[in-house]
Protein backbone atom coordinates (compact mmCIF):
# COMPACT_ATOMS: atom_id res chain seq x y z
CA UNK A 1 0.00 0.00 0.00
CA UNK A 2 1.46 3.12 -0.94
CA UNK A 3 -0.44 5.65 1.25
CA UNK A 4 -3.24 5.46 3.77
CA UNK A 5 -5.29 8.19 3.68
CA UNK A 6 -5.72 10.58 0.62
CA UNK A 7 -6.03 14.34 2.27
CA UNK A 8 -4.44 16.49 0.26
CA UNK A 9 -3.35 16.73 -3.45
CA UNK A 10 0.63 18.20 -1.67
CA UNK A 11 0.76 14.68 -0.50
CA UNK A 12 1.32 13.37 -3.50
CA UNK A 13 4.46 13.06 -5.49
CA UNK A 14 4.44 12.28 -8.93
CA UNK A 15 4.67 8.30 -8.72
CA UNK A 16 2.09 8.08 -6.29
CA UNK A 17 -0.04 10.10 -9.15
CA UNK A 18 0.81 7.87 -11.87
CA UNK A 19 0.11 5.13 -9.53
CA UNK A 20 -3.24 6.08 -8.99
CA UNK A 21 -3.85 7.30 -12.44
CA UNK A 22 -2.87 3.58 -13.22
CA UNK A 23 -4.92 1.58 -11.05
CA UNK A 24 -7.91 3.74 -12.40
CA UNK A 25 -7.23 2.43 -16.03
CA UNK A 26 -6.74 -1.16 -15.12
CA UNK A 27 -9.94 -1.15 -13.10
CA UNK A 28 -12.26 0.38 -15.50
CA UNK A 29 -10.85 -1.85 -18.02
CA UNK A 30 -12.00 -4.68 -15.92
CA UNK A 31 -15.21 -2.88 -15.30
CA UNK A 32 -16.15 -2.80 -18.62
CA UNK A 33 -15.51 -6.68 -19.12
CA UNK A 34 -16.78 -7.81 -15.78
CA UNK A 35 -19.25 -5.18 -14.84
CA UNK A 36 -18.94 -5.22 -11.22
CA UNK A 37 -16.33 -6.08 -9.70
CA UNK A 38 -15.18 -7.98 -5.58
CA UNK A 39 -11.94 -6.69 -4.74
CA UNK A 40 -13.79 -4.73 -1.87
CA UNK A 41 -16.55 -7.65 -0.99
CA UNK A 42 -17.68 -7.67 2.51
CA UNK A 43 -15.75 -4.05 3.34
CA UNK A 44 -18.05 -0.76 4.35
CA UNK A 45 -17.59 2.40 3.10
CA UNK A 46 -19.11 5.76 5.64
CA UNK A 47 -19.86 8.79 3.35
CA UNK A 48 -19.79 11.85 5.88
CA UNK A 49 -20.82 14.32 4.44
CA UNK A 50 -21.38 17.06 7.19
CA UNK A 51 -22.30 19.66 4.15
CA UNK A 52 -23.98 18.33 0.85
CA UNK A 53 -22.36 17.50 -2.49
CA UNK A 54 -24.86 15.41 -4.42
CA UNK A 55 -22.32 14.99 -7.06
CA UNK A 56 -18.96 13.78 -4.97
CA UNK A 57 -21.02 11.57 -2.68
CA UNK A 58 -22.70 9.69 -5.61
CA UNK A 59 -19.77 9.19 -7.85
CA UNK A 60 -18.01 7.20 -3.86
CA UNK A 61 -21.16 5.62 -3.89
CA UNK A 62 -21.14 4.27 -7.05
CA UNK A 63 -17.61 3.61 -6.67
CA UNK A 64 -17.47 1.28 -3.72
CA UNK A 65 -20.76 -0.72 -5.21
CA UNK A 66 -18.90 -1.20 -8.54
CA UNK A 67 -16.11 -2.44 -6.20
CA UNK A 68 -18.28 -4.81 -4.56
CA UNK A 69 -18.49 -3.12 -1.33
CA UNK A 70 -20.91 -1.36 0.69
CA UNK A 71 -22.19 2.13 1.74
CA UNK A 72 -23.60 3.21 5.29
CA UNK A 73 -23.66 7.48 5.66
CA UNK A 74 -25.50 10.53 5.92
CA UNK A 75 -25.69 13.53 3.14
CA UNK A 76 -25.63 16.35 6.12
CA UNK A 77 -24.96 17.27 9.34
CA UNK A 78 -27.97 18.44 10.86
CA UNK A 79 -29.33 14.66 10.22
CA UNK A 80 -26.65 13.81 12.67
CA UNK A 81 -25.40 13.75 16.50
CA UNK A 82 -23.55 17.17 15.49
CA UNK A 83 -26.44 19.11 15.89
CA UNK A 84 -26.48 17.77 19.46
CA UNK A 85 -23.01 19.15 20.02
CA UNK A 86 -20.93 16.17 19.23
CA UNK A 87 -17.40 16.98 18.50
CA UNK A 88 -15.95 15.91 15.07
CA UNK A 89 -13.43 13.52 16.67
CA UNK A 90 -15.66 11.72 18.70
CA UNK A 91 -18.15 11.24 15.56
CA UNK A 92 -15.11 9.41 13.76
CA UNK A 93 -14.56 7.45 16.78
CA UNK A 94 -17.83 6.21 16.69
CA UNK A 95 -17.99 5.41 12.58
CA UNK A 96 -14.75 3.71 12.11
CA UNK A 97 -16.15 1.13 14.50
CA UNK A 98 -18.91 0.72 11.63
CA UNK A 99 -16.62 1.20 8.79
CA UNK A 100 -13.52 0.15 7.21
CA UNK A 101 -12.53 3.47 5.46
CA UNK A 102 -14.34 7.06 5.84
CA UNK A 103 -14.97 9.23 3.00
CA UNK A 104 -15.57 13.22 4.74
CA UNK A 105 -16.89 16.12 3.42
CA UNK A 106 -16.96 19.03 6.00
CA UNK A 107 -16.91 23.05 5.41
CA UNK A 108 -14.19 23.69 8.22
CA UNK A 109 -10.60 23.04 6.49
CA UNK A 110 -8.64 21.08 7.94
CA UNK A 111 -11.38 18.50 8.86
CA UNK A 112 -9.77 15.69 6.75
CA UNK A 113 -6.45 16.07 8.21
CA UNK A 114 -7.73 16.13 11.49
CA UNK A 115 -9.67 13.06 10.79
CA UNK A 116 -7.26 11.01 9.74
CA UNK A 117 -5.13 11.92 12.65
CA UNK A 118 -8.08 10.09 14.92
CA UNK A 119 -9.14 7.67 12.81
CA UNK A 120 -7.68 4.12 12.97
CA UNK A 121 -9.18 3.27 9.63
CA UNK A 122 -8.38 4.81 5.96
CA UNK A 123 -9.96 8.79 5.44
CA UNK A 124 -10.23 10.23 2.28
CA UNK A 125 -10.95 14.07 1.78
CA UNK A 126 -14.04 14.81 -0.72
CA UNK A 127 -13.27 18.50 0.19
CA UNK A 128 -12.78 20.66 3.37
CA UNK A 129 -14.16 23.87 2.90
CA UNK A 130 -11.70 25.94 0.73
CA UNK A 131 -8.83 24.17 1.18
CA UNK A 132 -8.16 20.62 -0.45
CA UNK A 133 -10.38 18.40 -3.07
CA UNK A 134 -7.61 16.19 -4.00
CA UNK A 135 -9.81 13.49 -5.68
CA UNK A 136 -11.16 15.69 -7.96
CA UNK A 137 -7.63 16.90 -9.22
CA UNK A 138 -7.00 13.34 -9.33
CA UNK A 139 -10.07 12.61 -11.79
CA UNK A 140 -9.10 15.67 -13.78
CA UNK A 141 -5.70 14.08 -14.71
CA UNK A 142 -7.82 10.97 -15.37
CA UNK A 143 -9.81 12.55 -17.56
CA UNK A 144 -7.21 14.52 -19.66
CA UNK A 145 -5.30 11.71 -19.85
CA UNK A 146 -7.83 9.37 -20.98
CA UNK A 147 -8.80 12.09 -23.77
CA UNK A 148 -5.24 12.80 -25.03
CA UNK A 149 -3.11 9.58 -24.05
CA UNK A 150 -0.93 11.32 -22.00
CA UNK A 151 -0.42 15.01 -20.29
CA UNK A 152 2.67 15.59 -21.17
CA UNK A 153 3.81 18.10 -23.95
CA UNK A 154 0.01 19.50 -23.44
CA UNK A 155 -1.31 23.56 -23.24
CA UNK A 156 -3.52 23.89 -20.46
CA UNK A 157 -5.90 26.88 -19.58
CA UNK A 158 -7.06 27.00 -16.27
CA UNK A 159 -9.84 29.95 -16.53
CA UNK A 160 -12.31 31.82 -14.13
CA UNK A 161 -12.00 32.34 -10.82
CA UNK A 162 -8.46 31.74 -9.78
CA UNK A 163 -8.36 33.08 -6.76
CA UNK A 164 -10.57 31.57 -4.68
CA UNK A 165 -11.31 27.89 -6.60
CA UNK A 166 -9.74 25.18 -4.94
CA UNK A 167 -10.29 23.04 -7.74
CA UNK A 168 -7.61 25.06 -10.08
CA UNK A 169 -5.14 25.40 -7.26
CA UNK A 170 -4.80 21.84 -6.98
CA UNK A 171 -4.85 20.66 -10.23
CA UNK A 172 -1.87 23.82 -11.27
CA UNK A 173 0.14 22.02 -8.66
CA UNK A 174 -0.09 18.67 -10.02
CA UNK A 175 -0.15 19.79 -13.55
CA UNK A 176 3.40 21.06 -12.25
CA UNK A 177 5.04 17.56 -12.09
CA UNK A 178 4.47 17.03 -15.71
CA UNK A 179 5.90 18.72 -18.97
CA UNK A 180 2.86 20.88 -19.70
CA UNK A 181 2.51 24.89 -20.58
CA UNK A 182 0.02 26.32 -17.98
CA UNK A 183 -2.19 29.54 -18.71
CA UNK A 184 -4.19 31.00 -16.44
CA UNK A 185 -6.92 32.93 -17.51
CA UNK A 186 -8.89 35.50 -14.81
CA UNK A 187 -10.73 38.64 -14.63
CA UNK A 188 -8.56 41.30 -13.08
CA UNK A 189 -8.91 40.81 -9.17
CA UNK A 190 -9.35 36.98 -9.43
CA UNK A 191 -6.33 35.59 -10.55
CA UNK A 192 -4.45 32.58 -9.39
CA UNK A 193 -2.44 33.82 -6.07
CA UNK A 194 1.25 34.68 -5.92
CA UNK A 195 2.05 31.97 -3.68
CA UNK A 196 0.78 29.21 -6.32
CA UNK A 197 2.58 31.33 -8.86
CA UNK A 198 5.64 31.09 -7.22
CA UNK A 199 5.76 27.80 -6.24
CA UNK A 200 5.51 26.13 -9.70
CA UNK A 201 6.96 28.86 -12.10
CA UNK A 202 10.39 26.97 -11.98
CA UNK A 203 8.41 23.81 -13.02
CA UNK A 204 6.23 24.85 -15.89
CA UNK A 205 5.74 28.02 -18.27
CA UNK A 206 3.13 30.32 -17.01
CA UNK A 207 1.08 32.28 -19.34
CA UNK A 208 -1.02 34.62 -16.91
CA UNK A 209 -3.85 36.75 -19.17
CA UNK A 210 -7.53 38.13 -18.74
CA UNK A 211 -8.25 37.40 -22.93
CA UNK A 212 -9.44 34.06 -23.29
CA UNK A 213 -9.05 34.71 -27.40
CA UNK A 214 -6.00 35.53 -27.66
CA UNK A 215 -4.94 31.99 -26.61
CA UNK A 216 -7.27 30.28 -27.78
CA UNK A 217 -5.54 28.59 -30.55
CA UNK A 218 -2.81 27.68 -28.68
CA UNK A 219 -4.22 25.59 -26.23
CA UNK A 220 -5.00 21.81 -25.92
CA UNK A 221 -7.07 21.45 -22.82
CA UNK A 222 -9.42 24.88 -21.77
CA UNK A 223 -10.43 23.97 -17.65
CA UNK A 224 -13.43 26.34 -16.71
CA UNK A 225 -14.58 27.00 -13.76
CA UNK A 226 -17.67 28.92 -12.39
CA UNK A 227 -16.90 32.74 -11.81
CA UNK A 228 -18.77 32.84 -7.94
CA UNK A 229 -21.54 35.90 -8.01
CA UNK A 230 -21.50 36.40 -4.22
CA UNK A 231 -17.80 36.91 -4.15
CA UNK A 232 -18.30 40.35 -5.96
CA UNK A 233 -19.96 43.26 -3.82
CA UNK A 234 -21.38 44.89 -6.90
CA UNK A 235 -23.65 42.94 -9.31
CA UNK A 236 -22.80 45.19 -12.36
CA UNK A 237 -19.48 44.22 -11.71
CA UNK A 238 -20.39 40.42 -11.89
CA UNK A 239 -22.71 40.58 -14.41
CA UNK A 240 -19.87 42.25 -16.71
CA UNK A 241 -17.32 40.04 -15.82
CA UNK A 242 -19.44 36.70 -16.76
CA UNK A 243 -20.32 37.82 -20.26
CA UNK A 244 -16.25 37.79 -21.20
CA UNK A 245 -15.41 34.67 -19.96
CA UNK A 246 -18.26 32.84 -21.91
CA UNK A 247 -17.29 29.45 -23.77
CA UNK A 248 -19.92 29.29 -27.02
CA UNK A 249 -19.38 28.67 -30.90
CA UNK A 250 -18.14 31.44 -31.42
CA UNK A 251 -15.17 31.74 -29.38
CA UNK A 252 -13.99 28.09 -30.26
CA UNK A 253 -13.73 29.27 -34.25
CA UNK A 254 -10.29 29.30 -33.70
CA UNK A 255 -9.58 26.88 -31.56
CA UNK A 256 -7.86 24.00 -32.43
CA UNK A 257 -9.83 21.15 -33.39
CA UNK A 258 -8.88 18.43 -30.99
CA UNK A 259 -9.25 21.03 -28.08
CA UNK A 260 -11.11 19.61 -24.84
CA UNK A 261 -13.19 21.46 -22.42
CA UNK A 262 -13.20 20.45 -18.82
CA UNK A 263 -14.92 22.16 -15.82
CA UNK A 264 -15.70 20.65 -12.36
CA UNK A 265 -19.36 21.08 -12.57
CA UNK A 266 -21.87 22.45 -11.81
CA UNK A 267 -21.77 25.22 -14.31
CA UNK A 268 -23.96 28.19 -15.03
CA UNK A 269 -23.68 29.95 -17.85
CA UNK A 270 -19.98 30.11 -18.05
CA UNK A 271 -20.18 26.94 -21.21
CA UNK A 272 -23.36 27.80 -23.43
CA UNK A 273 -25.36 24.62 -24.03
CA UNK A 274 -24.63 24.47 -27.59
CA UNK A 275 -21.00 23.51 -26.94
CA UNK A 276 -22.17 20.24 -24.76
CA UNK A 277 -22.86 18.38 -28.25
CA UNK A 278 -19.08 19.82 -30.09
CA UNK A 279 -16.40 17.43 -30.60
CA UNK A 280 -15.00 19.41 -27.44
CA UNK A 281 -17.05 18.96 -24.47
CA UNK A 282 -15.51 16.45 -22.41
CA UNK A 283 -16.79 17.73 -19.08
CA UNK A 284 -19.58 14.74 -18.86
CA UNK A 285 -16.92 12.02 -19.37
CA UNK A 286 -14.85 13.93 -17.03
CA UNK A 287 -17.83 12.95 -14.73
CA UNK A 288 -17.75 9.68 -15.15
CA UNK A 289 -13.88 9.69 -14.81
CA UNK A 290 -14.78 10.28 -10.79
CA UNK A 291 -15.69 6.91 -10.29
CA UNK A 292 -12.77 4.35 -11.47
CA UNK A 293 -10.69 6.92 -9.68
CA UNK A 294 -12.49 6.53 -6.92
CA UNK A 295 -12.68 2.90 -7.22
CA UNK A 296 -8.76 3.01 -6.92
CA UNK A 297 -8.28 5.33 -3.86
CA UNK A 298 -10.75 3.31 -2.37
CA UNK A 299 -8.95 0.07 -3.60
CA UNK A 300 -5.79 1.56 -2.57
CA UNK A 301 -6.38 2.72 0.79
CA UNK A 302 -8.25 -0.32 1.98
CA UNK A 303 -5.26 -2.38 1.06
CA UNK A 304 -7.40 -4.47 -1.88
CA UNK A 305 -5.86 -3.75 -4.34
CA UNK A 306 -2.39 -3.97 -5.23
CA UNK B 1 27.59 53.66 29.12
CA UNK B 2 28.60 50.42 31.55
CA UNK B 3 27.06 47.54 29.86
CA UNK B 4 24.71 45.92 31.77
CA UNK B 5 26.04 42.75 33.44
CA UNK B 6 23.75 39.62 32.10
CA UNK B 7 24.08 37.38 35.37
CA UNK B 8 22.87 40.17 37.81
CA UNK B 9 20.43 38.03 39.01
CA UNK B 10 21.27 35.02 41.62
CA UNK B 11 19.58 32.56 39.67
CA UNK B 12 16.73 31.94 36.71
CA UNK B 13 16.67 33.63 33.09
CA UNK B 14 18.05 36.13 31.30
CA UNK B 15 16.76 36.52 27.60
CA UNK B 16 19.32 38.77 25.97
CA UNK B 17 19.57 40.26 22.81
CA UNK B 18 16.20 40.97 21.97
CA UNK B 19 15.38 43.25 18.78
CA UNK B 20 14.71 46.90 20.56
CA UNK B 21 11.37 47.31 21.45
CA UNK B 22 9.82 43.33 21.37
CA UNK B 23 10.84 43.33 24.84
CA UNK B 24 7.11 43.98 26.04
CA UNK B 25 5.50 41.54 23.97
CA UNK B 26 8.27 38.84 24.83
CA UNK B 27 6.92 39.27 28.61
CA UNK B 28 3.53 39.25 27.62
CA UNK B 29 3.83 35.58 25.23
CA UNK B 30 5.83 34.59 28.47
CA UNK B 31 2.69 35.18 30.42
CA UNK B 32 4.43 35.11 33.49
CA UNK B 33 3.05 34.78 37.03
CA UNK B 34 1.93 37.98 38.27
CA UNK B 35 4.27 37.66 41.53
CA UNK B 36 7.56 36.65 39.20
CA UNK B 37 10.31 39.12 39.73
CA UNK B 38 10.90 40.64 36.39
CA UNK B 39 13.56 43.39 35.45
CA UNK B 40 13.07 44.51 31.83
CA UNK B 41 15.37 47.19 30.40
CA UNK B 42 14.37 48.42 26.73
CA UNK B 43 16.91 50.26 24.06
CA UNK B 44 20.38 49.43 25.94
CA UNK B 45 22.93 49.85 24.00
CA UNK B 46 24.51 46.53 21.55
CA UNK B 47 27.11 45.98 19.27
CA UNK B 48 25.20 43.25 17.58
CA UNK B 49 21.89 44.86 17.15
CA UNK B 50 22.72 48.74 17.64
CA UNK B 51 19.83 48.60 20.57
CA UNK B 52 18.26 45.80 22.47
CA UNK B 53 15.96 44.75 25.14
CA UNK B 54 16.99 42.46 28.22
CA UNK B 55 14.84 40.97 30.21
CA UNK B 56 15.40 38.82 33.94
CA UNK B 57 13.38 36.74 35.64
CA UNK B 58 14.41 36.02 38.58
CA UNK B 59 13.77 32.04 39.68
CA UNK B 60 12.41 30.78 36.89
CA UNK B 61 14.27 28.51 34.43
CA UNK B 62 12.49 28.58 30.63
CA UNK B 63 11.17 25.71 29.54
CA UNK B 64 11.50 24.29 25.47
CA UNK B 65 8.13 25.45 24.51
CA UNK B 66 8.61 29.00 26.35
CA UNK B 67 11.76 29.43 24.16
CA UNK B 68 10.45 28.32 21.10
CA UNK B 69 7.80 31.17 21.19
CA UNK B 70 10.35 33.66 22.07
CA UNK B 71 12.26 32.35 18.52
CA UNK B 72 8.87 33.54 16.82
CA UNK B 73 9.21 37.29 17.65
CA UNK B 74 12.87 37.66 18.84
CA UNK B 75 15.04 35.47 16.87
CA UNK B 76 18.23 37.09 17.47
CA UNK B 77 17.56 36.29 21.03
CA UNK B 78 20.04 34.78 23.56
CA UNK B 79 18.81 32.42 26.43
CA UNK B 80 20.89 32.57 29.65
CA UNK B 81 20.52 30.62 32.48
CA UNK B 82 21.75 31.69 35.69
CA UNK B 83 22.66 30.41 38.66
CA UNK B 84 24.60 31.35 41.71
CA UNK B 85 24.91 35.05 39.62
CA UNK B 86 27.15 32.86 36.90
CA UNK B 87 25.57 31.70 33.53
CA UNK B 88 25.83 28.33 33.84
CA UNK B 89 24.15 27.97 29.88
CA UNK B 90 23.32 30.09 27.02
CA UNK B 91 21.68 28.94 24.35
CA UNK B 92 20.18 30.78 20.86
CA UNK B 93 16.69 30.54 20.29
CA UNK B 94 16.00 28.89 17.52
CA UNK B 95 12.78 28.55 15.40
CA UNK B 96 11.82 24.74 15.30
CA UNK B 97 10.55 22.57 12.32
CA UNK B 98 7.29 22.19 13.97
CA UNK B 99 5.97 24.03 16.22
CA UNK B 100 2.54 22.55 18.20
CA UNK B 101 0.51 24.48 20.89
CA UNK B 102 2.28 27.73 20.76
CA UNK B 103 0.39 29.49 17.95
CA UNK B 104 -3.02 29.96 16.69
CA UNK B 105 -4.66 29.26 13.02
CA UNK B 106 -4.64 32.94 11.46
CA UNK B 107 -7.71 31.53 8.85
CA UNK B 108 -10.86 31.46 11.20
CA UNK B 109 -12.37 28.41 9.13
CA UNK B 110 -9.65 26.07 9.91
CA UNK B 111 -10.68 23.18 11.84
CA UNK B 112 -8.54 24.07 14.82
CA UNK B 113 -10.60 26.41 16.32
CA UNK B 114 -13.82 24.14 16.92
CA UNK B 115 -12.36 20.84 17.51
CA UNK B 116 -10.38 20.62 21.04
CA UNK B 117 -6.99 19.96 18.98
CA UNK B 118 -3.39 21.49 19.59
CA UNK B 119 -3.16 23.66 16.28
CA UNK B 120 0.25 22.18 14.75
CA UNK B 121 2.61 24.62 11.75
CA UNK B 122 5.12 22.91 9.92
CA UNK B 123 8.29 26.16 9.96
CA UNK B 124 8.42 26.53 5.68
CA UNK B 125 10.80 29.34 6.27
CA UNK B 126 12.78 30.98 9.05
CA UNK B 127 13.82 33.79 7.31
CA UNK B 128 11.41 35.60 7.05
CA UNK B 129 9.23 33.15 9.49
CA UNK B 130 6.67 31.74 7.74
CA UNK B 131 4.28 28.92 8.54
CA UNK B 132 1.87 26.58 7.35
CA UNK B 133 -1.06 24.87 9.18
CA UNK B 134 -0.56 21.09 9.59
CA UNK B 135 -4.48 21.40 9.39
CA UNK B 136 -5.80 23.79 6.82
CA UNK B 137 -2.65 24.40 5.01
CA UNK B 138 -2.95 27.95 5.02
CA UNK B 139 0.58 30.02 5.15
CA UNK B 140 1.35 32.58 7.92
CA UNK B 141 3.51 35.36 7.76
CA UNK B 142 5.66 37.04 10.46
CA UNK B 143 3.67 39.92 11.11
CA UNK B 144 0.37 37.67 11.50
CA UNK B 145 2.47 35.55 13.69
CA UNK B 146 2.86 37.85 15.98
CA UNK B 147 -0.80 38.28 16.42
CA UNK B 148 -1.84 34.79 16.89
CA UNK B 149 0.49 33.45 19.89
CA UNK B 150 -1.40 31.69 21.87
Amino acid sequence: MRFQDVISINDFEKDDIEYVLKTAELLERELKEKGTLQYAKGKVLATLFFEPSTRTRLSFESAMHRLGGSVIGFAEASATSVKKGESLMDTIRTVENYADVIVIRHPKEGAARLAAEVAKIPVINAGDGANQHPTQTLLDLYTIKKEFGKIDGLKIALLGDLKYGRTVHSLAKALSYYNVKLYFVAPQGLEMPRHIVEEISDKVDIVETSSLESIIPEIDVLYATRIQKERFPDPAEYNKIKGSYRVDPKILEGAKETLKIMHPLPRVDEISYEVDKTRYSAYFRQVWSGVPVRMALLGIVLGVIE
Amino acid sequence: MKELKVSAIQKGTVIDHIPSGKGLKVLEILNLPEDSTILIAVNVRSEKLGKKDIIKVEGKILSEDEVNKIALIAPTATVNIIDKWEVVEKKNVEVPDEIIGIIKCANPNCITHYEKVKPKFKVISKKPLKLKCHYCERTMEEEIIAKNLL
